[in-house]
């Protein structure tokens, strides 16, 4: 696995926010996502982060775990994300598969106001 | 405060009878009164061991195939040893033990072990510590499945030979020829089925496995196995009169033989099968000892059974008996009746095969080249026995004949035609408990209650029934019965609404929503859904189908929001299996030039292009670039988009035509060149794929594309619309015949701009064409029966006027990280060939572990895929 492959440097947890921050919310544009390395208890995780067109935030696994899609590309709407490779379902509130699916594990996820405009913060699960 | 303690009851074998008794027990209420434990010996949660044929052929993913999950046991409260055999069992201590040597209490046992391949005696058979000779193989679980599946896609074998032409047998080797094995069938006794059709029904099922490439070899004993010492595996078989087969693969599907062994240990009756009697219960054991046995390891009445139709009568019988629902509920036999699809034949037989008394009536009907052989068998003025190969519609109503010992017409043969009646036979004289679907246990009443509960559709039916989801050869009959039911019920068939939706989030067909979305102005993807998804919800899988829709809508004023589009279309390329992309540039009319193909050439080295391949369409695909690379490659390549990836016209491709070719009508390559230049890019409900060629020799296959255009001298040319030449094969409905390449290019455009606006989403021309009918096509297109034609002329050409290659935003993406994000596939992959395996430099095939991937059915039937 290649932590460096994440496009932000991830920064250690401050007093004020929860998690680490992965991005400017700017940077991942409405409706989509984006993917970053995110370190873990266990290890580095790989996660998606989704910004919603109401402004919510959700993160899951970025590895699809059915056959390893990249999620972050996937479609969302306010509760599910369609992998791109074969079209799976998942629901990004529980991480269950609406397609019959093993589940994603959700991840801690808030958008920080700061100074320089909002900050995705992520808590792995 | 006393809880009444609940009875043990452990069940040795989950497999589909063992499955289907906890199924009916779940149904009885059995969790109050019993607590469960399964043992099964395969790791899995328990499957439909029917469709293992269909996953060998490749038609089904092992994932479709489970009936109940591992993690159904534990909802359902049932303690599921998976991967655990039992050995033994202690009759007097009433335990069983199992494989780790621990015992396991009951106060109610149920055996249903299943049976195992027979493997008759053959030199080499067996390697010295008594396992198979590696390359040979039994039919049986899932695990022999996957392994045969493994070796028959490896590509390194080329030869199977299927020993036993059963019906196993044959679905084996169908099986195998489908990933393009060179397949032998070899039979010992004289005719193919011979269990269940006599000799002259199995020459004509040998004419048809004949006919689908598949060897056949009958009255012939294999004696030895040959191996090469070499690769250690078999190399061939040999026959008792001396002939050899050469073979990298040996399916041995020569019978099946119960699994008796822990009913032996347990000092139970043991003959062919367990012995039980008609309530399952085991036979002559101790007093007050309960052991049940049911599904092929049991024998009752003398006769073991090998098709699940029988285990679904004993499952049921078992289950009231055990919870007291029908504490006297008894299994009287089944009689063997099947109905079976076999390596795409049809197959029904009932009763006996073929006459047996001098005075028995034989009805034949025989039409070898169809691969049509129908029978009835007649004695004493009733029905005794019927062969139906090839068409077996007619079997229900036979079988009830059969069943009831019906009157018989004074003219047998109408027992086969229905003469003057429709021929699809009666449902609505099927009696309830008629067998419908027999992979499942489905009956005609199962069907009726189902519809009485609320169902009113197919779909919803086959869901809650089950019923059409095995084999699949009783779906006709199904759907009629459905039918058949619902209107008795006074009721009205209904499909699922949502099939008639454009898409599924936005409960509106086609001709609604674009009037919903003319008149409300919405011009962005999340405007629709606010103004007409319910409770404004967004979909996600509708996104692609608007954004679609809606720029076909408004070519100009179209507000694009990224997020609705599938990643191919935010990226302009396709995704691959690994998370990279592919590059196909345009191309027009697949032709080149020593400029392009050196660009093309360089670029593929300097970004390590995974595969350079010239595609089905006449142009090269640079398969394996990394996201962040597109815009580079497309810079370097400093040629347009080829659209490879869009729900849009893809390529026009051309033969050589008059230039060069010697019998060319028309310059058909001038004229690819141009339609394609025209149309480029235009988006449409699902790709468009053109052709032109120069004469009805049709080199580049215009018959079969969405439009075809054929030049046939005299300067005319014939403009072909609705072919195709993919999933499914259809030849183009002729639209006009025109006379000069202008007029191809203006009849096009209306077609392409008729087909934009009332062709709902993924619905190819194949489907669009005959829907509307080509007739009323011609009237509307070309002789312009209802004055449109001006107003589709002018609409197609703003949309054309509006194109702009995607690949220019190279220079300007439209969002931060829009290619240079990498989505971060991500941990191990499947590995994607740096050239194909078998070319020059190819990776070898041992370190490809490519496996195929199923994608999403569900999915796959709205035909989502790119
Ligand atoms: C590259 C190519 C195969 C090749 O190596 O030659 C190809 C590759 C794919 N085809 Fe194709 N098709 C290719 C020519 C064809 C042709 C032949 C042709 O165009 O003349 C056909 C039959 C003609 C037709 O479409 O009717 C064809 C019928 C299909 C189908 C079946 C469509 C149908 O409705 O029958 C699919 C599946 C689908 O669309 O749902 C498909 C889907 C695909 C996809 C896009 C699968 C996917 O969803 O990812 C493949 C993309 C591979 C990749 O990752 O790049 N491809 N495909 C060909 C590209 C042609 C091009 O230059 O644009
Ligand atoms: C490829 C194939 C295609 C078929 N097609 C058809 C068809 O089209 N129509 C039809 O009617 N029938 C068909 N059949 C037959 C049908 O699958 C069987 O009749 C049915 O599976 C029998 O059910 P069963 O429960 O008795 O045995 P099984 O399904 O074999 O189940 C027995 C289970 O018990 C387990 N077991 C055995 N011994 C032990 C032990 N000591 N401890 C623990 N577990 C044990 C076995 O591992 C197995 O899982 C087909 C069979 C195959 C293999
Ligand atoms: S869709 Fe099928 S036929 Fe087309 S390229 Fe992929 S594997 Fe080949
Ligand atoms: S890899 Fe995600 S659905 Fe197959």
């Amino acid at each position: 696995m290649t932590a460096t492959t994440a496009t932000t440097a991830p920064t250690a947890p401050t007093a004020a926010a929860p998690g680490v921050r992965v991005a400017a919310l700017a940077e991942v544009p409405p409706g989509e996502g984006r993917a970053y390395v995110v370190d873990s208890t266990t290890g580095p995780a790989q996660v998606a982060v989704f910004h919603h067109r109401d402004g919510r935030v959700s993160a899951v696994d970025a590895v699809c775990p059915h056959s390893g899609g990249p999620l972050a590309d996937g479609q969302i709407d306010s509760c599910v994300v369609v992998c791109p490779l074969h079209l799976n379902t998942w629901d990004l509130r529980t991480g269950e598969s609406t397609s019959g699916q093993a589940p994603v594990r959700v991840h801690g996820v808030a958008v920080i106001d700061t100074p320089d405009g909002p900050q995705v913060h992520v808590t792995p699960a | 405060m006393h809880m009444k303690q609940k009875r043990h009851l452990v069940l040795v074998g989950n497999g589909m009878a063992g499955a289907r008794l906890l199924e009916e027990l779940l149904e009885r209420g059995a969790s109050e009164s019993f607590q469960i434990t399964v043992f099964g010996d395969e790791p899995y949660g328990n499957y439909n061991r029917i469709m293992l044929s269909h996953v060998l052929a490749g038609e089904d993913g092992e994932e479709s195939i489970y009936l109940n999950e591992i993690g159904w046991y534990a909802e359902n409260g049932i303690d599921l040893r998976s991967g655990v055999r039992v050995v033994d069992v202690d009759l007097p201590a009433r335990e069983v033990v199992d494989a780790t040597g621990a015992r396991t209490g009951y106060d109610v046992l149920v055996i249903a072990t299943g049976s195992s391949p027979h493997f008759p005696p053959m030199d080499g058979l067996r390697r010295e510590d008594g396992s198979l000779l590696p390359g040979v193989s039994g039919f049986r679980s899932l695990d022999e499945t996957r392994a045969m599946l493994e070796e028959a896609r490896s590509g390194e074998h080329e030869r199977a030979v299927v020993i036993g032409g059963g019906l196993l047998g044959l679905e084996a080797a169908k099986g195998l020829q489908n990933h393009g094995l060179d397949v032998t069938v070899i039979h010992s006794p004289a005719h193919l089925m011979n269990q269940q059709i006599d000799a002259d029904a199995g020459a004509v099922l040998r004419r048809s496995i004949e006919g689908a490439g598949i060897s056949v070899v009958t009255g012939a004993r294999t004696t030895g196995l040959t191996a090469c010492t070499e690769k250690g595996r078999v190399s061939g078989v040999t026959l008792k009169d001396g002939r050899t087969f050469p073979a990298d693969m040996v399916v041995v599907t020569a019978g099946i033989r119960p699994n008796t062994d822990v009913g032996v240990r347990a000092g139970l009756v043991v003959e062919r099968g367990i012995v039980v009697d008609d309530q399952m219960l085991c036979v002559e054991q101790p007093v007050g000892s309960q052991v049940y046995a049911l599904g092929e390891c049991a024998q009752h009445r003398g006769e073991t059974y090998g098709l699940v139709a029988p285990l679904w009568e004993q499952a049921t019988v078992l289950a009231d008996v055990l919870t007291g629902a029908d504490p006297d509920a008894a299994y009287h036999g089944s009689r063997t009746s099947t109905k079976l699809k076999v390596a795409g034949v049809d197959v029904a037989s009932i009763g006996q095969s073929g006459p047996e008394h001098p005075d028995d009536e034989h009805v034949v009907f025989s039409d070898v080249r169809r691969g049509l052989y129908q029978s009835v068998l007649v004695r004493d003025g009733r029905l005794v026995g019927a062969t139906l190969l090839g068409d077996t519609r007619k079997s229900a109503a036979l079988q009830q004949v059969f069943d009831r010992g019906l009157p018989l017409p004074e003219q047998r043969v109408e027992l086969l035609f229905d003469l003057g009646d429709t021929a699809e036979g009666s449902v609505e004289d099927l009696a309830d408990d008629a067998q419908v679907c027999n992979c499942n246990g489905v009956t005609k009443g199962d069907i009726c209650g189902a519809v009485a509960d609320g169902c009113t559709s197919v779909k919803g039916v086959m869901d809650a029934t089950r019923a059409g989801k095995g084999c699949g050869s009783c779906k006709e009959v199904v759907s009629k019965v459905v039918e058949h039911a619902v209107a008795a019920g006074g009721g009205a068939l209904t499909e699922d609404p949502s099939v008639h939706w454009y898409v599924p989030g936005v409960p509106l067909r086609k001709d609604e929503l674009v009037a919903a979305i003319r008149e409300q102005h919405l011009t962005s993807v999340s405007a629709v859904f606010a103004a007409l998804a319910p409770g404004g919800a967004e979909d996600a899988k509708s996104k692609m189908g608007l954004t679609s829709l809606l720029r076909t809508l408004w070519p100009t004023e179209f507000v694009d929001e990224r997020d609705a589009r599938y990643i191919n279309d935010r990226v302009h390329a396709n995704i691959q299996r690994d998370g990279t992309f592919s590059v196909v540039p345009q191309m027009k009319g697949g032709v080149t030039t020593p400029e392009q193909l050196r660009k093309i050439a360089d670029v593929a080295e300097k970004y390590g292009v995974g595969m350079l391949k010239v595609t089905g369409g006449q142009r090269i695909d640079m398969l394996g670039v990394k996201k962040e690379d597109l815009p580079k490659v497309w810079a370097d390549l400093d040629m347009p988009s080829g659209y490879a990836y869009g729900k849009s016209m893809r390529t026009v491709k051309t033969c050589v035509g008059t230039d060069f070719c010697r019998f060319g009508l028309g310059d058909s390559t001038a004229l690819g060149i141009a339609i394609e230049e025209r149309f480029q890019g235009i988006e449409t409900p699902a790709k468009l794929k053109l052709g032109v060629v120069g004469c009805p020799r049709n080199c580049a296959e215009a018959y079969v594309k969405d439009v075809g255009v054929v030049a046939i001298g005299g300067g005319k040319w014939e403009v072909y619309v609705g072919g195709a030449a993919g999933a499914s094969v259809r030849k183009g409905d002729l639209l006009a015949t025109v006379d000069s390449p202008e007029a191809v290019i203006q009849l096009t455009g209306r077609f392409i701009q008729f087909y934009r606006t009332w062709g709902n989403w993924l619905e190819r021309t194949y489907d669009f064409v005959p829907r509307l009918s080509v007739e009323r096509l011609r009237l509307v297109l070309v002789e312009d029966s209802d004055g449109m034609c001006e107003q589709v002329d002018a609409e197609i050409d703003a949309a054309c006027a509006a194109y702009r290659d995607p690949w220019k935003e190279r220079d300007a993406p439209d969002a931060p990280g829009r290619f240079s994000a990498p989505a971060l596939p991500l941990l191990p992959l499947p590995v994607v060939p740096s050239r194909p395996m078998g070319a020059p430099g190819g990776t070898p095939r041992e370190q490809l572990p490519v496996e195929i991937v199923m994608p999403n059915e569900e999915a796959l039937m709205a035909g989502a895929q790119q």
